[in-house]
């Protein structure tokens, strides 16, 4: 069973309810929540990673209570001319995406864990972090 | 002492390309295998480096002169401004320098995308860079505004000097206030959420030489990818010697370095314009430099490993911006580098400003031009003042 990753948009009138939880009981989907915020005028932003057969109808659902769905085609990319391995990112990277090897001190970059927060872009000193749309 | 070696000796086993040359990390093995007697007998030289953001760097430039000629009395490179305020086209400009239309802090935390470093490394890279200045004309030089484009082939002369680089030791940041913080050492998060530290411990140059035995002035050194020269003590070069509470001494710190090398010689690779979120722009140097060992007291500070060098744990929510002296402990460098030290009882993750995989790699490019007989050791004309001068910071009074 492939997973995959969406982005959700909710608006103000629907950020406050139990939408995933349907999409849980109701689809039986499997949900791993990689992100999830909500700005200061109540719009919700959610990056989930979805596996499960009923996907199609999970999805349907999404948008009939107005979320929208949108495919995750944003990616962090690590420049590896410019990066240094300093290390600075990896205090703030906050799933060890970006993470220092020993006894190397090597920084190293597992993609896989990358949830897209975008800290690292802001950190990096030489800007060696960049966001590939 | 048993080892007793001259600089004119060691140059003639370089030239010989028959030189003993080992990096910092290599002797701490070496040592801990045979001791300091035995190793000393055999090792000439020993290499160090450290690649990390100085922001007392920059560079003075002789632009050549137009037609009409101009006095310049403000000049702008890529918009970031220089100072002019000496002889006709020469300039300096500072890699902290941000260009007058940047938003700053404005919009806490500012981003500091550019700034003199970045220029710097535009023009090492030999990219064009933007030239604009302005004057009000004289007898000799009529001209009052000219705009062009420069590359580093373009111009005379092009020389880093930086007046404070290779701080002999420097503080582990963490922050006790309850909001992050946007500092010269990175962001900090609150209530001791992470710390950061900016040396390459057992590699760094002045840890290594504590009491400036062969560090000085006229040193030859590995400075941006090319060679240069520590040309004096660095600003604010108070150096001294860390203890514990029984009086034995743990590392030096304090020391500085001012540095001198031809711009034209060094690379992109060693010289990176960079941004600090909410603090500012900056750039980031290699430096390599050799210790000569001329007896076993040289060998014994220069073999010190991450274990036996310390750095002292500074808040920087209230204690470093309001100059209250003190600090939260020490910490190792080998503590410091497994990720996790102990701070106020609690576990805080630890992570590094300056590249200790590029602080290896200067020290081993500087051990193979050694090696090579292409870079003999630089006898210091004028030693620098050690710990011993007792030199004490000076603090700025409102009056």
């Amino acid at each position: 069973m492939t997973s995959k990753k969406v982005v959700l948009k909710f608006s103000a009138q629907n950020a406050d309810k139990p939408i995933i939880y349907h999409l849980v009981k109701d689809f039986g989907l499997v949900i791993n929540i990689l992100k999830a915020s909500i700005n200061p005028h109540k719009e919700g932003t959610m990056v989930l990673e979805i596996s499960g057969d009923r996907y199609e109808e999970g999805i349907s659902f999404l948008e009939e209570q107005e979320v929208s769905v949108l495919p995750l085609n944003q990616e962090v990319v690590r420049n590896e001319e410019r990066c240094t391995s300093c290390g600075a990112c990896t205090v703030h990277c906050p799933t060890q995406a970006l993470y220092i090897d020993r006894p190397s001190m090597e920084v190293k970059f597992n993609d896989e864990n990358c949830i897209l927060c975008l800290m690292c872009v802001k950190i990096c000193p030489v800007k060696a972090m960049e966001v590939r749309i | 002492m048993t080892v007793e070696r001259s600089y004119k000796e060691i140059n003639e086993r370089i030239k010989k390309g028959k030189a003993v040359v080992l990096t910092a990390e290599e002797v701490i093995q070496k040592v801990k295998e045979k001791g300091v007697e035995a190793t000393a007998k055999e090792v000439d030289v020993v290499t160090t480096g450290t690649f990390g953001p100085m922001c007392s760097s920059g560079i003075f430039l002789n632009f050549g002169h137009s037609a009409p000629r101009i006095r310049m009395q403000k000049v702008w490179l890529n918009n970031v401004p220089a100072y002019t305020g000496i002889a006709a086209v020469d300039a300096y400009l500072g890699a902290t320098e941000l260009p007058e239309d940047d938003p700053l802090n404005n919009d806490y935390p500012g981003e500091f995308r550019y700034g003199g470093g970045h220029v710097i490394e535009e023009l090492v890279s030999g990219k064009p860079v933007k030239l604009r200045a302005t004057s009000y004309g004289t007898d000799c030089y009529p001209r009052r505004k000219i705009e062009t484009t420069i590359t580093l082939n373009d111009i005379n002369e092009a020389f880093l000097f930086n007046p404070r680089n290779c701080y002999q030791n420097y503080n582990c940041a963490v922050n006790l206030s309850d909001r992050t913080i946007y500092t010269y050492m990175g962001t900090l998060k609150p209530n001791l959420g992470n710390a950061h530290f900016s040396t390459s411990g057992q590699l760094s140059p002045l840890l290594k030489d504590p009491y400036f035995k062969t560090i000085g002035i006229g040193t030859r050194i590995f400075l941006g990818g090319g060679i240069g020269y520590v040309a004096w003590n660095g600003t604010q070069h108070f150096p001294s010697m860390m203890k514990d509470e029984s009086g034995r001494e743990l590392t030096g710190s304090g020391g500085t370095l001012a540095l001198i090398g031809d711009l034209k010689q060094m690379s992109a690779r060693w010289l990176m314009g960079t941004s600090f979120r909410g603090y500012g722009a900056t750039l980031t140097v290699g430096v390599g430099i050799p210790i000569p060992i001329l007896n076993e007291e040289i060998l014994y500070y220069a073999a010190k490993s991450d274990e036996e060098l310390f750095a002292p744990i500074v808040d920087y929510g209230d204690a470093y911006p309001n100059r209250k002296s003190g600090n939260l402990g020490i910490v190792s460098y080998a503590e410091l580098k497994k990720g996790t030290i102990r701070v106020m009882g609690k576990e805080v993750p630890a992570a590094p400003l300056s590249s200790y995989p590029r602080a290896r790699e200067i020290a081993g490019i500087l051990k193979q031009w050694i090696q090579k007989g292409d870079f003999l050791l630089g006898e210091p004309v004028q030693n620098l003042p050690g710990p011993e001068a007792g030199i004490k910071a000076k603090t700025l009074e409102e009056k």
